[in-house]
């Protein structure tokens, strides 16, 4: 199978690019640091991957984003899964205060991912099948004092694919939104790690699990469903009183 | 944070700081305050404090690959890449690790900063005599990469060094074409500390030699035990194995290891093995690693947490001196359920490397305060035997212990002195046994 990741070198994509080299996949990475690309690429081939390309790209840069899937379209033939792992925890007090660091916060965690797969939504089309796997967050549930501005990019992603997984079905094309909940990676590393932590590799598995599946919405690991049902149904009277 | 060795104690508030990158740890090494001091740690699997300071630099996230020949077996990868890692790759090849510890779960920076061994010592040596080369990164954030033909001194400086020239970044190990990954086994129960080593003796044309050792039995039967020896065999598959097991959720409390639960142990484990000669078939998994099938044992004894005691006896002292020390450990009551003898072939040209011919023996201990003034007992035993102890499994030896089992400390030391000048790397340890100066003194 051929598999493109996008935001190649965070922890989540790597730890997933990993599985699927394993599985002697072929691979075609996009990020944004060259140097680190040519390192993981080393990584997968010795792993076991079929073939490993990359291209660097800034992914704030929407106007590259359809060129930079047509090159992987072109290098990998067609494209099966495409799984988009991009993002960055703002700080969520800078964001509230200053609209320039929220506006970028906004584009890297959800313009820049609308973009990307409306790219993707149109190669997929024309080859009539394949699956886009997004990973967005358990922040996106619902909007929590601490990672509104976060949150609210995630939402935005999470409600953009509800409607184009019924626009892409009669194309053979799969939507799969996957929200991780905490995740023990670099991007959390300034956080006191407790028991609701997950390891990029056991999200990882639930993703490439869900995606060999006929998954639509995944919470990685699942009891996170369970810990958002309760999240979602407190009352807004209670919750806007609520600092967690 | 609070951290802690495998053992558990001792148990310390560190600053862990988690470099995503190679370059992001030379960052950190030439951005951080000149007064601190620090030192990297692989997996945590050193038992006491070697990999333990005020501020802790862990090789986590550097856990890649970056090349693997297989013509020539020989591997690249990250200081953070664990054994259990490295055997997914290899042994899908037909290769596995020239040397292999009692756990898979070490990381590969670990394995060359303790110079650790295997059962199969005596044939092959240790970790580091299969490392091609590696990379460090100084103290002044310069990088260096050292072999036995480059940057020579360094090289067997930092090989066994426990970190204190440096932070390991990737290494290019050697491996070894195998014909499956099972181990065809022997087990032999021996009468008392002489036939163990006389059988120890005679099985050493095996590949893999080890004896366990029941530490409470007394008198005529003391040092009894039974000897396993195997070697890889042939008419056996090529797979990684991925095994479940249970895992240990919390502490237990430490009553539950008592005199009468060890000796309980102790005897069923010797009527286990105390049959007619025959043959066993083991994967490599549970031949090598037998106590990762369950996860967080170090959890077994209790909060405290527990001590591991590993000493090495020349050849013309190890039966008189292992005698003394095991008469002096059934006399206090206090043995462990994992007492393993080991013997080991020539060393190396590594400075502070623990192995060399002779005896090993490794001893578990749970922590409480009347343990240590038996194991001063056992340091004094030890020395006036010629013998060491192995730094990996040690959190209270003694200055003058550590220096009169090591003579090369000093020219290691003059090594370290001139790559690492203001003595920013040094770990609890390293201040304790007198190789570098804590903090304060340094001022």
């Amino acid at each position: 199978m051929n598999v493109l990741i996008i935001g190649a070198t965070s922890a989540i994509a790597k730890a997933a690019a990993r599985q699927y080299a394993a599985r002697g996949e072929c691979l075609f990475l996009i990020a944004r640091d060259d140097k680190r690309l040519q390192e993981m690429s080393e990584d997968l081939v010795v792993r076991g991957a079929d073939s490993v390309n990359s291209a660097s790209l800034d992914l704030l840069q929407h106007d590259q984003h359809s060129q930079a899937i047509d090159e992987a379209a072109s290098v990998l033939g067609t494209i099966d899964i495409a799984l988009v792992c991009h993002g960055s925890l703002p700080d969520q007090e800078q964001a509230e205060n200053d609209f320039a660091a929220a506006e970028k916060a906004l584009d890297i965690n959800g313009l820049s991912v609308i973009s990307l797969v409306t790219a993707l939504a149109a190669t997929m089309k024309l080859q009539g099948n394949g699956k886009i796997a997004v990973v967005t967050s358990v922040a996106g549930d619902r909007g929590r004092q601490p990672n509104f501005v976060y949150g609210a990019a995630k939402a935005m992603v999470s409600t953009y694919l509800q409607g184009l997984r019924g626009k892409l079905l009669p194309h053979g094309v799969q939507v799969i939104d996957i929200r991780p909940g905490l995740v023990d990676s670099p991007m959390t590393a300034h956080l006191e790690k407790g028991a609701l932590f997950s390891s990029p590799e056991t999200v990882a598995a639930k993703i490439v699990k869900s995606i060999d599946g006929n998954r639509h919405t995944v919470y990685a690991p699942g009891y996170w469903r369970l810990i958002m049902l309760v999240v979602k149904s407190i009352p807004e009277a209670i919750f806007k009183r609520l600092k967690f | 944070m609070q951290l802690a060795g495998w053992g558990r104690f001792p148990r310390v508030d560190a600053e862990l700081i988690e470099p995503p990158t190679a370059q992001a740890v030379i960052t950190v090494l030439k951005e951080s305050d000149e007064e601190g001091t620090l030192i990297a740690r692989g997996a945590g699997r050193s038992y006491g404090d070697s990999s333990l300071n005020t501020q802790v630099l862990s090789s986590r996230f550097l856990d890649s690959f970056s090349s693997f020949d297989e013509g020539s077996a020989r591997l690249r990868c990250s200081a953070g890449v664990t054994i259990d890692e490295l055997l997914k790759v290899s042994i899908p090849k037909g290769l596995f690790p020239a040397v292999v510890p009692g756990t898979k779960q070490v990381s590969i920076g670990g394995a060359i900063a303790a110079d650790i061994h295997g059962k199969n010592h005596h044939r092959d040596g240790s970790f580091c005599d299969h490392v091609e080369s590696l990379t460090l990164a100084l103290a002044s954030g310069e990088i260096k990469v050292c072999s036995t033909k480059k940057n020579k001194e360094l090289f067997h400086a930092t090989c066994g060094g426990m970190g204190l020239t440096g932070v390991i970044l990737d290494a290019t190990v050697n491996l070894e074409k195998v014909p499956s990954v099972f181990i065809r086994s022997q087990a032999i129960a021996t009468k008392n500390l002489n036939h163990t080593i006389e059988q120890l003796e005679a099985l050493n044309d095996n590949k893999f030699v080890v004896a366990w050792v029941d530490c409470l039995a007394t008198g005529d039967e003391l040092g009894r035990g039974i000897v396993h020896a195997g070697n890889f065999t042939e008419d056996a598959p090529m797979e990684y194995v991925r095994r479940w097991g249970p895992s240990v959720p919390f502490n237990t409390p430490s009553l539950m290891l008592n005199r009468y639960s060890m000796s309980w142990f102790n005897n069923f484990y010797y009527w286990l093995y105390n049959r007619p000669a025959g043959e066993d078939l083991d994967s490599y998994d549970s031949f090598f690693f037998p106590l990762d099938s369950i996860k967080h044992w170090n959890r077994l004894y209790g909060r405290k947490g527990f001590l591991q005691y590993q000493f090495l006896l020349p050849e013309d002292t190890a039966q008189k001196g292992t005698q003394a020390v095991l008469e002096r450990v059934a006399d206090a009551g206090k043995g462990s359920f994992l007492a393993v003898l080991k013997k080991f072939g020539a060393g190396n040209s590594n400075l502070l490397s623990f192995p060399g011919p002779g005896l090993t023996l490794t001893l578990d201990f749970k922590n409480e305060a009347s343990l240590f003034p038996l194991l001063d007992e056992l340091d004094k035993i030890v020395i006036e035997n010629g013998g060491r102890h192995y730094l990996a499994k040690d959190a209270r030896l003694s200055a003058e212990t550590f220096k009169a089992g090591y003579p090369q400390w000093a020219k290691f030391k003059a090594v370290k002195d001139k790559v690492d000048p203001q003595q920013r790397f040094s770990s609890l340890q390293s201040q304790r046994i007198g190789l570098t100066t804590a903090k304060d003194e340094r001022l």
